[in-house]
């Protein structure tokens, strides 16, 4: 660590198409290489923070090479389980042509350079990431202004691949290759295109010198950046498209992986914060009685911090001990909603206001009131979807230590700048006070988008004084937390005399992320109306895996699904029908159609369903084969078929989909919060239940690589599809429509 | 004072023989590998060895392991750190994406091959049922189960033939 104090020489930055690129040699022969999305350098003021070992050598501030040859990608997601970590170093090491088994991946730290101004521009303006050459500075510096500002250090949206790793993994990569060439041939006195790059070494056949990159890191820094690094083409891919081995799995076989409930504080004796939350959103704490809690073994602190109760303790568990016993009285609440009927009953008073054409327009196309009034056929039905807790394994938690006008954090969040600057916010610091330990999650899908754990673990942080790791029990993750919206949705349905779908009218009350959840373009149907009339949350909303789709594809694809039946169609046939104007659509559902044998009859007693949904830019049909011969669902097998456009590793996007479609399973079948008096009812694993192994079907996924430039996400898609192919399953099997999830219920 | 071996080794902590062993273990022996995902036993995720038995760590008092031997995660590898069947299979087979639970999968899964060397899918079920997993590895582990009591076979090295090395050491 004694290169720390010394800044690394730096080169001026070059302009790339993309943006600049800089590089820099650390102390000790160590080279790092950046791209930045703005004038000027980053490495100078990068490399100390990110250095590490002696003989390091930053080659940008994305990639460094070691004395010992090991190329570390810096990479600025959190890892929660989807593999970007790994897979981000992947497509950086195979423009590199790096040696993977000498890759590490390193966290970049939670700093306003590291801002993914790339995932701003996927979330602010979908479409610019193919800006015009000319139009790129402009944009470049609009992003990177509006991430800063923002703290956009985001892990969400199932897009670090296409974004970060298409934007600025590969060109790091892609730059810091070009380097070591240009410093090799100067050496060897040969000509740079004759030098050939491969696992990690350098090397010249006419001459027949080789050396390894390390060799040649030192002299790379100070060769003229690369303008325009040439990226690979798909056919030229030698690491992207491959099953690359994870490199974060193994320490996760031994226990040795750090989430963030195992933080230490180096040097530092730890103590435990249990928290209890108010129970109803909004309220407050008006007394605690706590005269027990006082007299117990190892108990420290009791605080009301006036929206929640602490105790703090010699361990986690005295500290909820004491808890337990606290009592406290509430104010009460102002919201009218005090049950889950109040909530629908909200709802349902914003659609029947609404009518078949109020509220505010989201699609509009052609004239649904006069097709629906030729229609063959109509039809109505009404969905409805519940609250949903996002319930990762790992409980909410952060550990920290607030000493001197500055603050330390250790926490397990996807957006470690937000986090960084809604501490310091609470509790009177400046963000650039406050250093934030990124360790691995237990677990995301959008809770940990929300800094509040990170807030109340800083408020009881100011108040201690000395370090305190704060663990929310799973009684408060499940009720205190934010979560998925409810929702009902209304469709009517027309359908003409050749059984086709003309006219879709739909109106619901919960409109987030993506805006483009509630449609399905990709289906040729003439009349649209599709419109949201707002109505109150009683609960708190925080994104969930696939956002707005987890609900909106069980709402649109059991319509489709209904339309079908209406006209008195098979529901694939149906659909590829209206598939005319989208063959990648049609090429997913075709696949999925033959893996599961669709054509065929299935045993007695079963039936399958189809869903095909397009999110996050990947297109994914779904088929379900269930089992009603016992008199309520049991899942035998189900059948995935995905685009991504491409993907960069097989085995880990196949993963994904599987996680998806189980945590989806899990909604589907049994995923339901509920109120009463105010407050959330569920509370463990018992009333709130998960999908467990006995309960999972065999899951077959195949991958179609229909578009290698312009790729979809991973993480989320897997998920919408399943909740409407199930239901879908359960129409066929059994007749019984399923309009209102959890399944579960509907066969207690 | 309760006394105890761990992975091996003699142990004692001062604690109330109430403490749930996952606390002890956690907070006063800095083994982390076991987790805290329920509080209650309904998730697995913190799941350990008591003389060999699969138990759950968080509702498992401290006291009970009186003079008895536990077995956390960081315990089950050999000597010189080679990892077990189990622990091989899930890594060829890719099993973990967030990882939080596996510790819990992994220690289930070992004591379930130790008394059945050729489990059935019904067996499967029955040893692993406890044990949560969010992120939805489950068709993995129970391929991993398979693989590694040799029913099923390990897939060939991932990305083998385009690559120049396997996962890191």
């Amino acid at each position: 660590m004694n290169d720390m104090a010394k800044p690394p020489r730096s080169r001026a930055a070059k302009w790339t198409r993309r943006g600049f690129i800089g590089a820099g040699a650390l102390a000790g022969g160590a080279l790092i290489v950046g791209v930045a999305v703005r004038p000027g350098n980053p490495v100078g003021k990068l490399g100390p923070i990110v250095a590490g070992g002696e003989g390091e050598q930053l080659v940008n501030s994305w990639v460094k090479i070691g004395a010992d040859n090991v190329v570390t990608a810096i990479v600025p997601h959190c890892e929660m389980g989807q593999g970007a970590h790994s897979v981000l170093a992947q497509m950086l090491a195979d423009e590199l042509d790096a040696d993977w088994s000498l890759v590490r991946v390193m966290q970049a730290p939670a700093d306003g350079n590291y801002v993914v101004t790339d995932t701003a521009r996927g979330f602010v303006a979908p479409g610019t990431l193919d800006a015009p050459d000319w139009l790129e500075p402009t944009w470049n510096g609009l992003f990177t202004k509006i991430s800063q500002l923002g703290d956009v250090m985001i892990t969400g949206g199932s897009s670090s691949i296409r974004t970060t790793g298409q934007r600025t993994m590969r060109i790091a990569g892609a730059a810091a290759r070009q380097m070591l060439i240009a410093a090799a041939a100067r050496e060897w006195g040969v000509a740079a295109a004759e030098i050939v790059t491969a696992n990690s070494t350098l090397s010249h056949q006419a001459s027949g010198k080789s050396a390894p990159y390390a060799q040649f890191a030192a002299a790379a820094a100070e060769e003229d950046m690369p303008q325009t690094p040439a990226l690979k083409a798909p056919k030229d891919y030698r690491l992207m498209g491959t099953d690359a081995p994870r490199t974060d799995i193994p320490e996760k076989v031994t226990g040795a992986a750090q989430f963030g409930i195992d933080a230490t504080v180096p040097g530092q004796k730890l103590t435990y914060a249990a928290v209890r939350k108010v129970p109803v959103p909004g309220t407050r704490i008006a007394s605690m009685k706590a005269d027990v809690a006082k007299t117990m073994p190892g108990v420290l602190q009791i605080l009301n911090m006036g929206d929640f109760l602490a105790v703090v303790a010699d361990s986690y568990w005295q500290a909820q001990q004491a808890l337990n016993t606290v009592e406290a009285e509430y104010t009460r609440s102002e919201s009218a909603i005090r049950s889950t009927a109040d909530q629908f009953a909200a709802f349902a008073a914003a659609l029947d206001q609404a009518g078949d054409q109020g509220g505010k327009e989201l699609v509009g196309k052609g004239d649904v009131a006069g097709a629906l009034s030729v229609s063959a056929k109509t039809f109505t039905a009404e969905y409805r979807a519940p609250y949903l807790a996002h319930a990762p394994l790992e409980p909410m938690n952060a550990t920290v230590w607030v000493r001197d006008g500055k603050c330390e954090i250790w926490t397990s969040t996807q957006v470690p700048l937000m986090a960084r600057s809604a501490a310091a916010k609470a509790i009177g610091l400046s963000a650039d006070d406050v250093t934030m330990h990124q360790p691995t999650l237990g677990g995301g899908f959008g809770r940990r988008l929300e800094s509040d754990y990170v807030v109340m673990a800083a408020r009881i942080g100011l108040a201690t004084g000395y370090p305190v790791k704060m663990i929310w029990s799973r009684e408060e993750d499940t009720q205190k937390g934010l979560f998925r919206c409810a929702d009902l949705s209304r469709f009517t349905g027309g359908i003409d005399a050749k059984g086709r779908l003309v006219a879709w009218n739909n109106v619901f009350t919960q409109h987030n992320d993506p805006a483009e959840a509630c449609d399905a373009p990709f289906y040729d149907v003439p009349h649209k109306s599709i419109r949201v009339a707002e109505a109150e949350l009683h609960l708190p909303f925080a994104a969930f895996r696939s956002v707005d789709h987890s609900q909106q594809a069980f709402f649109v694809e059991c319509f489709i699904d209904e339309a079908a039946h209406a006209a008195g169609r098979d529901p694939v046939e149906f659909r590829l029908a209206m598939l005319g104007n989208s063959p990648r659509h049609k090429a997913v559902l075709e696949k999925v159609a033959a893996m599961s044998g669709w054509g065929t009859k299935p045993a007695a007693g079963r039936g399958r369903g189809v869903a095909l949904v397009q999110s996050f830019g990947t297109i994914v049909a779904e088929v379900v084969e269930v089992d009603m011969s016992q008199g309520k669902p049991r899942l035998t097998q189900v059948w995935c078929a995905a685009d991504p456009g491409f993907a960069m590793n097989p085995d880990g996007f196949r993963n994904q989909m599987e996680g998806g479609i189980v945590f989806g399973l899990t909604a589907a079948l049994h995923g339901e919060i509920t109120l009463k008096d105010g407050a959330v009812e569920q509370g463990n694993f018992n009333d709130y239940p998960m999908l467990r192994i006995d309960e999972c079907p065999p899951i077959a996924v195949e991958i179609i690589n229909a578009d290698p430039v312009h790729l979809g996400g991973a993480g989320e898609p897997g998920l919408p599809p399943i909740a409407p192919a199930l239901a879908n399953a359960i129409f066929a099997a059994s007749g019984k429509r399923i309009r209102e999830l959890p399944i579960a219920k509907h066969f207690a | 004072m309760v006394k105890f071996t761990i992975n091996g080794e003699a142990k004692s902590v001062e604690a109330d023989p109430a403490m749930p062993i996952l606390w002890a273990v956690r907070e006063q022996l800095g083994l982390n590998g076991t987790k805290f995902g329920c509080g209650a036993a309904l998730c697995g995720a913190c799941t350990v060895h008591l003389d060999g038995q699969p138990v759950r760590s968080c509702s498992t008092p401290i006291g009970e392991a009186e003079g008895r031997a536990i077995t956390t995660i960081e315990g089950i590898a050999g000597p010189e750190g080679e990892l077990t069947k189990v622990q091989q299979a899930w890594i060829s087979e890719q099993v973990p994406q967030c990882g939080y639970c596996q510790s819990g999968q992994i220690m289930a899964a070992t004591a379930l091959l130790r008394d059945n060397p050729r489990p059935s899918d019904a067996d499967i079920d029955a040893a692993m049922a406890g044990n949560i997993c969010r992120c939805g590895t489950y068709v993995r582990i129970r391929h991993a189960i398979k693989v590694a009591a040799g029913i099923e076979p390990a897939r060939a090295a991932p990305g083998a033939a385009p690559l120049s090395g396997g996962a890191k050491a």
